[in-house]
């Protein structure tokens, strides 16, 4: 038997031609195999980037939260969203920025002022909430190895003057601040006088002004503390266009046996920069945050499709509005101690740096709205409207008159996410589309409530209600039943 | 492993042990990334997220400790009466005090005072001197209530920044003597709210780090409280000499 097997297995014949075929082949085709076999270890193993199809620059495919928007009230949310929950890693965030460079967007065109004096109870419990944010912004940012965030806020205070037939109402609205905890003490024209003597105190009956918490910040160094903080917190970050939203609809009947269809959003399609590529994100919940741009995002949800009058018609009234900021240089001008000056006319101020500049513009009124489609800057408007004004309350500025070109440095122009209902912001679920929440329309505050905000659309998200401040009276079902939540304030 | 809190408290000793506060122990633990030697600790953090989260903790605990110092003393302040209640805020933190007509009362080097002023009911607190100690915003709760406060010292205290500056209006009716040398957070922009203190004689502004042109602020604050002395830097400290000059005149800081 033995020998059987030796003769099968050491046949000479077999075993020569065995190993003459296959030292052949081995010798042909060694160093194709070896990296072939190279090619295939290194697509399998990870970290190493797949020749062809690299998909790095997209973003993922599935996240649970997608937020639209990058500004300060969209990484107020997502700063919110991963403090709130309740384990590490337990929800997954993306941020659809369009612009990385935020060239137009508001945050880093805006004035940075905050303040508390607004009539509504919530407002001033947002701003409240907001300032002791920025007072402990080094507890609440802090990233290991990075550099502490310097605000570089000026507590110099928020100045409001009132004329005679407005003194009532300003009297009331001081009230109601010092009810919420904000120090604000009110003045008659003489200790106007006497404290701001660079003032002209005509037509200007009453005056408040707030001692404490109030003044101006850099709003860039607060968004670049709170991206850093969120990076570090593990949300995800896109650069791209969001063109489209997949729903899917459902009918369910009301207690009242009307019909209602209640629409769900499951797909986000994220379009990258100068290309036709996309992707679509499966998402659970979008946040609408996209500041001037919320309404084009708000129709693409299809919110407002519908027949006027009707809660599927009632479109999300918010538009972009362009504002204009002026900075300009005066060398007898009021000192160090001038605050952020709202005038009678709707015209503000303040003072920028150790230099004798200030910074300043106005409101204008709804038949001179410039177009919003670019951010060209009107240099008349500040000769007609803004300075008549300015002159005549600070006497200072008479000297910015005289020159043949004035002494305007320079200029700017800035959205403001505007709610044409009745100026204040949207926060919250909207009925018919379940799962988006808004955070936006705040028309020129949304800066200074940022923290606030993004607290509360983060509980409503995590915890289905409002916790630390009661912000159902922003809810979006005010623009059907028509409650409008006027706020009586100047800027 | 014997004690890990042992160890942990050992590390956070050797940390602390140099640093006087939160900004400096943010200096240690986060120390600035452009410099070239980097520490063990942030070597280590770099490769095992449990160094990070070790270094996030030390943070952490060190943010409390300040808050645990600055804490409210409400229950001796329903006790004994607000300014008492200060005092014994400002010994605690290793300052000193000084009730009207009476002597300063100073803790000695172990931190020990005596407590002879916790019978001076009614009499009220003229002068406070809390220099190097670790108060901040909310500690200085305990010091608005001292209606009459005369001097307040607050040199070289490593947590005073703008915000406590926009705090101090309540003292306006008394306040006299404010000192804020050395202290590394303060900036032009918390100086501005000082024009509240209108009865301030003496306003000490020097060798503040974080004023960016220090003989220009001297004179923008000296416009906005006339009636008070000011010292501070020098109105020429922030001008330089023209190169040819420097060479010779190294001596005096005003060129001829």
């Amino acid at each position: 038997m033995f020998r059987r097997v030796l003769q099968l297995g050491l046949g000479p014949g077999r075993l020569t031609r065995g190993l003459g075929t296959r030292r052949g082949s081995f010798t042909l085709d060694w160093e194709a195999q070896v990296l072939e076999v190279k090619k295939k270890l290194r697509s399998i193993l990870p970290g190493e980037p797949l020749e062809l199809h690299d998909t790095s620059h997209l973003p993922p495919e599935h996240s649970d939260v997608v937020i639209v928007g990058g500004g300060i009230l969209g990484l107020s949310v997502a700063f919110w969203l991963k403090k709130l929950e309740k384990k590490r890693d337990a929800i997954r965030v993306l941020v659809v920025e369009q612009d990385h460079t935020y060239s137009k967007a508001s945050t880093g065109l805006s004035v940075g002022g905050i303040w508390q004096q607004f009539s509504l109870p919530e407002n001033i419990q947002l701003s409240l909430f907001s300032i002791n944010f920025l007072r402990n912004i080094n507890e609440h940012l802090a990233v290991v190895d990075a550099p502490p965030v310097d605000l570089k806020f000026n507590p110099a205070g928020y100045l409001v003057l009132a004329s005679e037939k407005d003194a009532a109402s300003l009297e009331n609205k001081v009230r109601v601040q010092r009810q919420e905890g904000a120090k604000i003490c009110l003045m008659s024209a003489e200790q106007l006088q006497n404290k701001f003597p660079w003032i002209n105190t005509e037509g200007v009956a009453l005056a408040s002004y707030g001692m404490e918490d109030e003044g101006w910040f850099d709003p860039w160094s607060l968004l670049h503390g709170l991206r850093r903080k969120v990076q570090s917190m593990g949300v995800l970050f896109c650069q791209g266009e969001v063109t489209r939203f997949i729903t899917s609809s459902s009918h369910m009947e009301t207690s009242s046996r009307e019909e209602v269809i209640l629409k769900r959003i499951h797909e986000v399609h994220v379009k990258m920069d100068n290309s036709l590529e996309y992707q679509p994100v499966e998402c659970a919940v979008v946040i609408n945050a996209a500041g001037a741009w919320s309404g084009q995002i708000a129709e693409l949800a299809g919110i407002g499709n519908g027949p006027p009058g009707t809660l599927q018609g009632t479109k999300l009234p918010v538009e972009p509005r362009k504002r204009y900021v002026y900075l300009w240089h005066c060398p007898q001008g009021p000192g160090l101690e001038a605050p952020l000056v709202a005038d009678t006319s709707g015209v503000y101020f303040r003072r920028e740096g150790l230099g004798s500049n200030y910074l300043g513009g106005c409101s204008p009124t709804e038949e001179e709205e410039p177009d919003p489609a670019n951010l060209e800057v009107d240099h008349d408007f500040f000769q007609k409207k803004v300075l008549p004004h300015l002159a005549q309350r600070v006497p200072a500025f008479e000297t910015l008159k005289c020159l043949m070109h004035p002494q305007v440095h320079s200029a700017w122009a800035g959205y403001y996410d505007y709610n044409t209902f009745d100026q204040n912001g949207v926060v919250g679920p909207h009925p018919l589309v379940v799962n988006m929440y808004f955070a936006t329309g705040f028309s020129g505050h949304g800066l200074q409530h940022a923290p606030g905000i993004g607290r509360a659309v983060a509980e409503m998200v995590l915890q289905g209600g409002f916790e630390t401040i009661n912000m159902s009276p922003f809810l979006f079902s005010r623009f059907y039943l028509g409650e409008k939540l006027q706020d009586y304030n100047i800027l | 492993m014997a004690a890990p809190g042992a160890f942990l408290r050992r590390v956070a000793r050797e940390w602390t042990r140099h640093a006087r506060g939160i900004h400096d122990m943010r200096e240690s633990v986060t120390p600035d990334s452009s410099q070239k030697r980097r520490t063990l600790l942030q070597f280590l953090s770099s490769y095992f997220h449990d160094i990070e989260v070790l270094r996030e903790y030390l943070l952490r605990m060190e943010i409390h400790k300040m808050h645990w110092k600055n804490r409210p003393v409400s229950s001796i302040q329903e006790k004994y009466g607000p300014s008492i209640a200060g005092a014994l805020f400002v010994l605690k933190q290793g300052g000193s005090v000084k009730f009207r007509d009476k002597e300063w009362i100073r803790p000695d080097g172990r931190g020990r005072f005596s407590s002879e002023f916790l019978e001076f009911q009614g009499v009220p607190v003229e002068a406070v001197d809390a220099s190097g100690c670790a108060i901040n915003y909310q500690g200085l709760d305990h010091l608005l209530p001292l209606k009459e406060l005369r001097s307040l010292r607050l040199r070289r205290c490593p947590n005073v920044d703008d915000w406590c500056l926009g705090r101090l209006h309540p003292l306006a009716g008394s306040l006299q003597e404010l000192s804020l040398a050395g202290c590394p957070r303060i900036s032009e922009r918390g100086l501005a709210c000082l024009h509240h203190l209108q009865n301030l004689r003496r306003l000490d502004i020097s060798d503040l780090p974080a004023v960016s042109h220090p003989g220009l602020t001297q004179i923008l604050v000296e416009e906005m409280l006339p009636h008070c002395e000011v010292l501070g830097a020098d109105w020429a400290q922030g001008l330089t000499l023209r190169r040819e000059e420097q060479p010779r005149d190294t001596g005096s800081p005003v060129s001829a």
